[in-house]
């Protein structure tokens, strides 16, 4: 433990400690509660839509506003929730697991994470807005766009912010990886959440600058004479999809890949076995990364491309789940003649591997353009991608919380509510879920506030496991608040298979400041 | 904490990665003529541009319903509408049919007609040899004007196809005030 001091860096109490703060774990706590509040309005979004799909007809909602909440829920579970919230893991994990001090622009990562309010206040506050938010949906087609009310501008600075603050955080993350790594922590010696987080980085630094150029010219379409996107002007719509996906389908992988880090990490713990094939792992990433900018129009099947262009896009898209069954593949066999337990990080890990392997198959049937013609824009796509990023993300996110709750905070969370909010969650989220695949089968177009009464059954079934898997949610925080505030003293190193520096070179809690001089790894 | 060598290390990486960033939020706008380029490269993006004949041989064998229809877009006041509804055509056979513009308004406007086709698919096997959609059209105040259009089916359209629809909407090329224009412009024609 030779690496902790005790300083006495003299800052202010109470709320300035959190607004001055360059301290990567401050930062890292605010990234996770911001994250978490974000999660919750968004999942209100999310009722008020399985409120009004409850039963046919309009009851609850008008359609305008349902078309908002859609758009908002969107908008504020990606760029709100998910994606800060894997944020927060990078600040508080990455600088303890490569013994670094912080991370290598204290500054600017107090910058990143304040935009961020700024930014969820304009999101959200677009509702009240002349006209309200604008109701087109997440991916924000032209030329819908350009007829929308000032809520729709309000929502397009909104995505500049939030787009600035990730790639600061972006620029820190990879500065601080290639920098600041202790002696002996070679690369490849690296924990697999790092390098995914290495990937994820260039990923949001070559994505997010062509998303913010894509809402820069809605935004002068609207407002100052060009024609980007409007057809009356010569311009084309349907480029906008291109450049909009062409950030897209990367995105869905920033989304994704820190996710596979976390379980990457939470697997072999709770097998008490090193990582199966680490260096497959990582360029099996790599290959994700990289591939994701080469098949966006898997997403335009329908707006006319030649068929040379469809079938390009068909077969690139398949190939993706090449890699992506590597590391399935791997997850698994570092689970074969492991001794397993299961307790609340690992069984969520379960849960992702399960039902984000069921995504990655929905995902390959709607890879077939033949299918996706059919299936494009209606509930298949949404059960596909809910499996996905809440499956998938949200859950290995969950996994996360659980595992590193204890070095954060130095007390343990109540091992049985937390296996009740595991099962609460998977058992809701199918319930949610899995029908919609029978709905979009059948033909339930999505983004829509009424259907025909042939669908009524499974809507129902949804909008119960909706409002079931959101109540678990309320339940998670009563787990959280109350492990902060009376949860038992967690050991030095409750999990006895973790081999990372956080665990191994790091007291329980750990200090506020880690790793001043770094910890010698060689030999 | 960090030492100067590591500080400066630190500074050099952060500028090549801003340097990335800024080259990719270039390389956004980069795709707008790229798409353009690569639309016309291999074809696709031919709306306003005539179309070349290769066979002109007039299949007797088959009849194509034609049918013809007009909007106009952004609540302009003017009225668009084909002289005929449908017509019944040979593939390979010349076909001219005419559409009608009329501005009540008191406003002069730039517009552009955009093509579209039912069925989508239908569209490549529609030459249209002379249209008012290839370049944009100024329409003068309270004018009336005829657009001729002139167009062969290729015969090589699928046999499952007996009926096919073109349509046009007439777009607003805007101009900075056009909305204050066409407010005043409605205004007057109300009163
Ligand atoms: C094997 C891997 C995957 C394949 C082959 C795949 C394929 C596809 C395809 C073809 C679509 C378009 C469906 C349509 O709109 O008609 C789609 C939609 C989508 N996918 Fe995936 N996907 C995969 C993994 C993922 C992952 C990992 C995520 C995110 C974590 C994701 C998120 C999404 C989202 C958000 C959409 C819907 C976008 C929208 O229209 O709003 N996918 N996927
Ligand atoms: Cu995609």
């Amino acid at each position: 433990m030779e690496a902790v001091h005790d300083h006495d860096h003299h800052q202010p109490a109470g709320l300035m400690r959190y607004v001055t703060t360059t301290n990567h774990k401050d930062i890292g706590s605010m990234y996770l509660w911001f994250s978490f509040v974000m999660f919750l309005m968004g999942g209100v979004m999310a009722l008020v839509i399985r409120a009004e799909l409850f039963q046919p007809g309009l009851q609850v909602v008008q359609p305008e506003f349902f078309n908002q909440m859609t758009t908002l829920h969107g908008l504020i579970m990606v760029f709100g929730a998910i994606m800060p919230a894997f944020v927060g893991f990078a600040n508080w994990q990455i600088p303890m697991m490569i013994g670094a001090p912080d991370m290598a622009f204290p500054r600017m990562n107090n910058w990143s994470f304040w935009l961020l309010p700024p930014a969820g206040i304009l999101l959200a506050g677009s509702l009240l807005a002349p006209g309200g938010a604008g109701g087109v949906g997440w991916t924000l087609y032209a030329p819908l766009t350009v007829q929308q009310g000032m809520g729709m501008d309000m929502m397009i600075f909104s995505i500049h912010i939030l787009g600035m603050s990730s790639i600061m955080g972006s620029i820190n993350i990879v500065t601080t990886i290639l920098n600041l790594r202790a002696p002996g922590m070679t690369m490849m010696k690296m924990p697999l959440f790092v390098w995914t987080w290495l990937i994820t980085a260039y990923l949001l630094i070559a994505a997010m600058p062509v998303l913010a150029g894509a809402v820069t010219m809605t935004l002068t379409d609207r407002h100052f004479g060009t024609h980007f996107f409007n057809a009356a002007g010569g311009g084309d719509p349907v480029m906008y999809q291109h450049i909009f996906w062409f950030f897209g389908h990367p995105e869905v992988y920033i989304i994704a890949i820190p996710a596979f880090g976390v379980i990457s990490e939470v697997i072999p713990t709770f097998s008490r076995k090193p990582l199966f094939g680490y260096a497959s792992m990582v360029y099996a990433t790599a290959s994700i990364a990289i591939l994701s900018f080469l098949v966006w129009a898997h997403h335009m099947y329908t707006v006319g491309m030649p068929v040379e262009a469809q079938l390009y896009y068909m077969f690139a898209t398949m190939l993706i789940a090449v890699p992506t069954g590597v590391k399935v593949f791997n997850w698994i066999a570092t689970m074969w003649k492991g001794s397993m337990s299961f307790e609340t990080p690992m069984l969520f890990a379960q849960g992702f591997l399960f039902l984000f392997t069921i995504g990655g198959f929905t995902g390959l049937v709607l890879a077939l353009t033949p299918v996706d013609i059919q299936l494009h824009d209606g509930y298949y796509v949404v059960a596909h991608f809910h499996y996905v990023m809440v499956a998938g993300a949200l859950f290995a996110a969950f996994a996360g919380v659980y595992y590193w709750l204890p070095k954060w905070i130095g007390r343990m969370y109540d091992e049985r509510l937390g296996k009740i909010h595991f099962w609460l969650s998977i058992i809701f989220f199918n319930v949610t879920f899995f029908v919609q695949h029978f709905l979009g089968l059948a033909g339930m177009p999505r983004r829509i506030p009424d259907y025909a009464l042939q669908f009524a059954d499974w809507n129902m079934v949804s909008s119960i496991g909706a409002f079931g898997f959101g109540f678990s949610q309320i339940f998670f925080l009563y787990i959280l608040l109350k492990a902060i505030k009376s949860g038992e003293k967690a050991p030095e190193k409750p999990w006895d298979g973790a081999t990372t520096l956080e665990w191994t070179h790091l007291p329980t809690p750990a200090p506020y400041h880690s790793f001043e001089t770094p910890p010698n790894l060689k030999d | 904490m960090a030492s100067d060598t590591s500080k400066l290390e630190n500074r050099q990486t952060l500028k090549k990665l801003v340097f990335i960033a800024i080259l990719m939020f270039g390389f956004g706008y980069a795709l707008v003529p790229l798409y353009k380029k690569i639309c016309e490269v291999t074809g696709v993006y031919s709306l306003t541009k005539p179309d070349e004949v290769v066979n002109t041989q007039v299949d007797e064998s088959r009849s194509i319903v034609l049918e013809f229809d007009a909007n106009s877009r952004n609540e302009t006041g003017w009225e668009i509408i084909p002289l005929e509804n449908r017509k019944t055509v040979h593939p390979g056979e010349l076909v001219q049919v005419t559409f009608k513009l009329t501005n009540p308004t008191a406003t002069t406007f730039e517009a552009q007609a955009i093509p579209s086709y039912g069925p989508k698919e239908a569209g490549q096997y529609v030459k249209k040899l002379e249209c008012f959609c290839f370049t944009q059209q100024k329409i003068n105040a309270n004018e009336t004007r005829d657009f001729p259009v002139v167009l062969v089916i290729d015969p090589e359209l699928p046999k499952d196809v007996t009926t096919v629809t073109l349509s046009y909407t007439m777009f607003e090329i805007e101009v900075k005030s056009t909305t204050e224009n066409r407010q005043a412009s409605l205004r007057e024609r109300q009163s």
